[in-house]
């Protein structure tokens, strides 16, 4: 009988392979290419030792050590060293996500759609499904390992050996099959895909914490994440292979654990029992704005969390800047010195015209709200009833601008509070904020632009993105790539005055809000004014 | 007194004319049956009416303002609930109900509580577990729980069980009991049949057909069966009669309503043991304006 269970297990296999077969090797291909490109760029940034071991000294700070693992092989920072230390744990996430990614979708997904109950009335074996997942998430994984792995030292830099490559490889595709495997527990205990996604990305999240605080401040404790495992590897300093072993051991116990669970649960069916709602709304639910904020509480905290990290890990490298600009052509031409302000200072205002872009996506992502609620029918809810085109408008506005004051501020605050922890004289807060709030008005002119666009029609409103990543390249590659003014000015970031190295000019403000305030006049009247699609 | 009423409207995409020179008109206290083929422009016409599309050409008007400019005051009276509900998925049955009803302001009747039993909803689950009946009680409580005078109803139960199709209807009744206008498009002729007053055909944008079940029966055929003495001679060659079929000793045929006096008088010389008699359904005058002709 058991050998039933199986039943079409490699047809199914090979049809997740036919069904992958774009998406996959678009993964695969990205993150050996980031590998690859990676290690190439280091020969280029740095030409002798002496400047490799200027870069190991700016890694020899807590902050640093927790954002990307210990350094091994600081003494002698060597190329490969540089790659385990400085890419590894980032591309063991990046992998992690792909796996979580994968396995849910052919797991919960598919029995949430409904598909995985034809597969089951067809005859197929109970197990099949999920067998066949294990079998494409272990070849995928291990066809990383390997391209990564023969792509590394067939690039044939000194100190990325074939021994070392290995395992670099072989550590990524491990934390894959590792993150691959406790998915498909989640995917049997939770009774939802999102559930399932949810889940996963805590654990690696957990992971990730876990580590960082081990690695700063009690080495037992990094053991308990995957993620320290392979890090505890030192690949290209020691290569120990067994915590590659370790983590594979581990995955194929969870696997086990995996298709019992399946073996045992009715199809559908989850192990943790689904969080019930509430039977009545709450009273501030109850508006347009209530529920708009509702709706994307959970990725606007992610937002936060995400720009308040990224200040921090900007914050956490001013300290060994001068260091780390004295040795680097390519900082030193992106920032042309100016006399009388220190490079630090010159730096924190390249940093804020970056964190402002950056704290521009989740602004225009609550704006765009109404148009992916207008995409999804739902929009006939609210102007069925008694709400008019500008309230529903206003409302989603209202909470753009916000998020606006709230991510920038955010971000400053994160960068000064990494920043007054490294550098010897601290900072001023004020100085730091400042230079961050300059930027509102550029984001406002930003979000008038997509009410213009969403008052256009539903079609176009996307098109600010496209606007949002010329901005981007302008004025964050500008000054490498010599770009002419006037492309610079052609974004509304490339008007902020840069605190505190420039003076304040409260003409580009004022004149950036007046025209923020027309577009965003205009996009209400032609809101009014179009078909709505639903 | 009219609630709702187009005067040709006709609205237009791009080249594509969806709705041509339609006339709609729903009195107070009537059921208004909206009955056409997919595509035909029943939900074009009814986001016309909720102001959602704007109309090309012509007047849409409820209880007298213009559906529109006057979108919102419209709808504080207004309650309207569409085939396919798509709802929020991390928020409960319950919260959206309420949502629902907050958005409309107006008059509440606290009869919330009581549909949620009626329509046997469990409202703590999120939207995301409720099958499309689930998603369509939802808005189906949320309309019946707010005191509104026009209830404009796309295909609202395509997705529900017969018994709940009932609690359905019977809240349509009770509605029309207590004077409120209701525009129901529907697929389901059976339910059109039992509730509407008014019924009004569409077909590729125009209004083909229009006016009370009872004077569109009368210019068609009454179904009869008939069971006599002695076989029933030349009825065939008698004006007004179609479709004559025997099976065994019964006959049944159609007559066209204006002749039907003088048949009974005809047939009822043979002696009649057994007469049926059924108004046409509404089937078969909608699949006469179906079938294109």
């Amino acid at each position: 009988m058991s050998h039933l269970l199986w039943k079409q297990t490699g047809r199914l296999s090979r049809f997740l392979f036919r069904q992958n077969r774009i998406r996959m090797p678009i993964w695969i291909l990205s993150i050996v290419m980031l590998t690859l490109t990676i290690a190439v760029s280091f020969t280029d940034l740095y030409d002798n030792k002496a400047e490799r071991q200027a870069i190991a000294e700016t890694m020899h700070n807590p902050a640093m050590t927790a954002m990307v693992g210990k350094g091994y092989g600081l003494d002698d920072y060597t190329f490969g060293a540089m790659m385990a230390h400085q890419m590894l744990l980032f591309t063991a996430i990046i992998v992690a996500v792909m796996s979580i990614l994968l396995v849910t979708r052919h797991t919960r997904a598919e029995e949430e759609d409904g598909r995985m109950e034809l597969i089951r009335s067809l005859p197929t074996g109970r197990l099949a499904n999920l067998g066949a997942v294990q079998n494409f998430a272990l070849v995928i994984n291990l066809l990383l390992a390997l391209i990564v792995g023969i792509g590394l030292f067939s690039l044939r830099i000194e100190s990325i050996d074939v021994q070392g490559s290995l395992l670099y490889g072989a550590s990524l595709g491990a934390i894959g099959y590792f993150f691959a495997a406790i998915t498909a527990v989640f995917a049997q205990l939770s009774e939802s895909s999102r559930g399932a996604n949810g889940f996963a990305f805590l654990l690696l999240g957990m992971a990730y914490i876990v580590r960082a605080i081990g690695d700063v401040s009690n080495e037992t404790l990094s053991w308990f994440s995957p993620l320290g495992w392979i890090l505890g590897g030192e690949v290209f300093v020691s290569n120990y292979w067994w915590p590659v072993l370790i983590t594979i051991m581990a995955s194929f116990f969870l696997w086990l654990l995996a298709l019992y669970l399946h073996h045992i649960r009715d199809m559908g069916a989850g192990f943790l029992p689904a969080i019930g709602g509430r039977r009545q709304a709450s009273k501030w639910l109850t508006t347009p704005i209530g529920l708009f904020v509702r709706i994307q509480r959970t990725t606007m905290i992610a937002w936060a969390i995400a720009l308040f990290a990224i200040g921090v890990s900007y914050g956490s490298v001013l300290g060994d800047l001068d260091s780390f600009f004295a040795d680097v052509d390519m900082m030193q031409q992106m920032l042309n010195p100016v006399e009388g302000y220190t490079l630090m200072e010159q730096f924190i205002t390249m940093l804020m015209s970056i964190m402002a872009m950056i704290s521009t996506i989740p602004v225009l992502l609550a704006m765009l709200k109404i148009i992916s609620e207008e995409k999804k029918n739902r929009t006939e809810h609210f102007l069925s009833r008694a709400v008019s085109r500008p309230r529903l408008i206003g409302s989603s506005l209202a909470i753009a601008f916000i998020v606006a004051f709230f991510m920038i501020s955010l971000a400053a605050v994160g960068l000064w509070s990494a920043g007054t922890a490294v550098v010897e004289d601290g900072l001023d807060f004020m100085v730091v904020y400042k230079a961050a709030i300059v930027y509102l008005p550029a984001v406002w002119v930003m979000l008038g632009i997509t009410v213009t666009l969403i008052g256009i029609s539903v079609k176009f409103s996307s098109f600010v993105w496209g606007y949002l990543l010329y901005s981007f390249i302008v004025v964050y590659l500008g000054n490498l790539l010599q770009f002419p003014e006037w492309m610079m000015k052609l974004s509304p970031f490339g008007h902020i005055p840069q605190l505190p190295i420039e003076d304040m000019d409260w003409g580009v403000t004022v004149s950036l809000t007046l025209l923020a305030v027309v577009f965003m006049f205009i996009g209400f009247i032609g809101y009014r004014k179009r078909d709505l699609e639903g | 007194m009219t609630v709702l009423q187009t005067k040709s409207l006709t609205k237009r995409f791009g080249k594509f004319t969806a709705l041509n020179q339609v006339n709609i008109d729903v009195n107070e206290g009537e059921v208004y049956g909206f009955i056409g083929p997919n595509g035909a422009g029943k939900s074009t016409a009814i986001r016309v009416l909720l102001g959602i599309l704007k109309a090309t050409s012509g007047e849409a008007r409820i209880f007298g303002m213009d559906a529109w400019k006057d979108a919102v005051a419209i709808h504080k009276r207004t309650a309207y609930v569409p085939g396919d509900v798509h709802l929020w998925p991390n928020l409960s049955g319950g919260e959206v109900i309420d949502l629902f009803i907050q958005l409309r302001g107006g008059v509440k009747n606290n009869r919330k509580e009581e549909l949620i039993q009626r329509f046997d909803l469990d409202p703590s689950k999120k939207c995301r577990t409720y099958s499309k009946g689930n998603r369509q009680k939802v808005a189906l409580i949320a309309a019946f729980s707010s005191e509104a005078d026009l209830y404009i109803l796309d295909e609202p139960t395509s997705g529900l069980d017969p018994l709940m199709e009932q609690v359905f209807q019977s809240c349509v009744m009770e509605a029309k009991a207590a004077g409120k206008s209701v525009l129901l498009s529907s697929h389901i002729l059976s339910e059109v049949e039992k509730l509407c007053d008014h019924v009004g055909i569409i077909r590729q944008g125009e209004i083909i057909e229009s006016g009370s079940l009872r004077k569109m029966r009368h210019l068609t055929r009454t179904n009869l069966l008939v069971e006599t003495k002695q076989p029933i001679l030349d009825l065939g060659k008698q004006i007004g009669v179609h479709e004559i079929e025997k099976e065994g000793v019964e006959v049944t045929f159609q007559v066209d309503t204006e002749n039907l006096d003088q048949i009974i008088r005809y047939v009822s010389t043979f002696g009649i043991i057994k007469l049926e008699s059924a108004p046409p359904t509404l089937e078969d005058l909608f699949m006469r304006h179906y079938e294109g002709k």
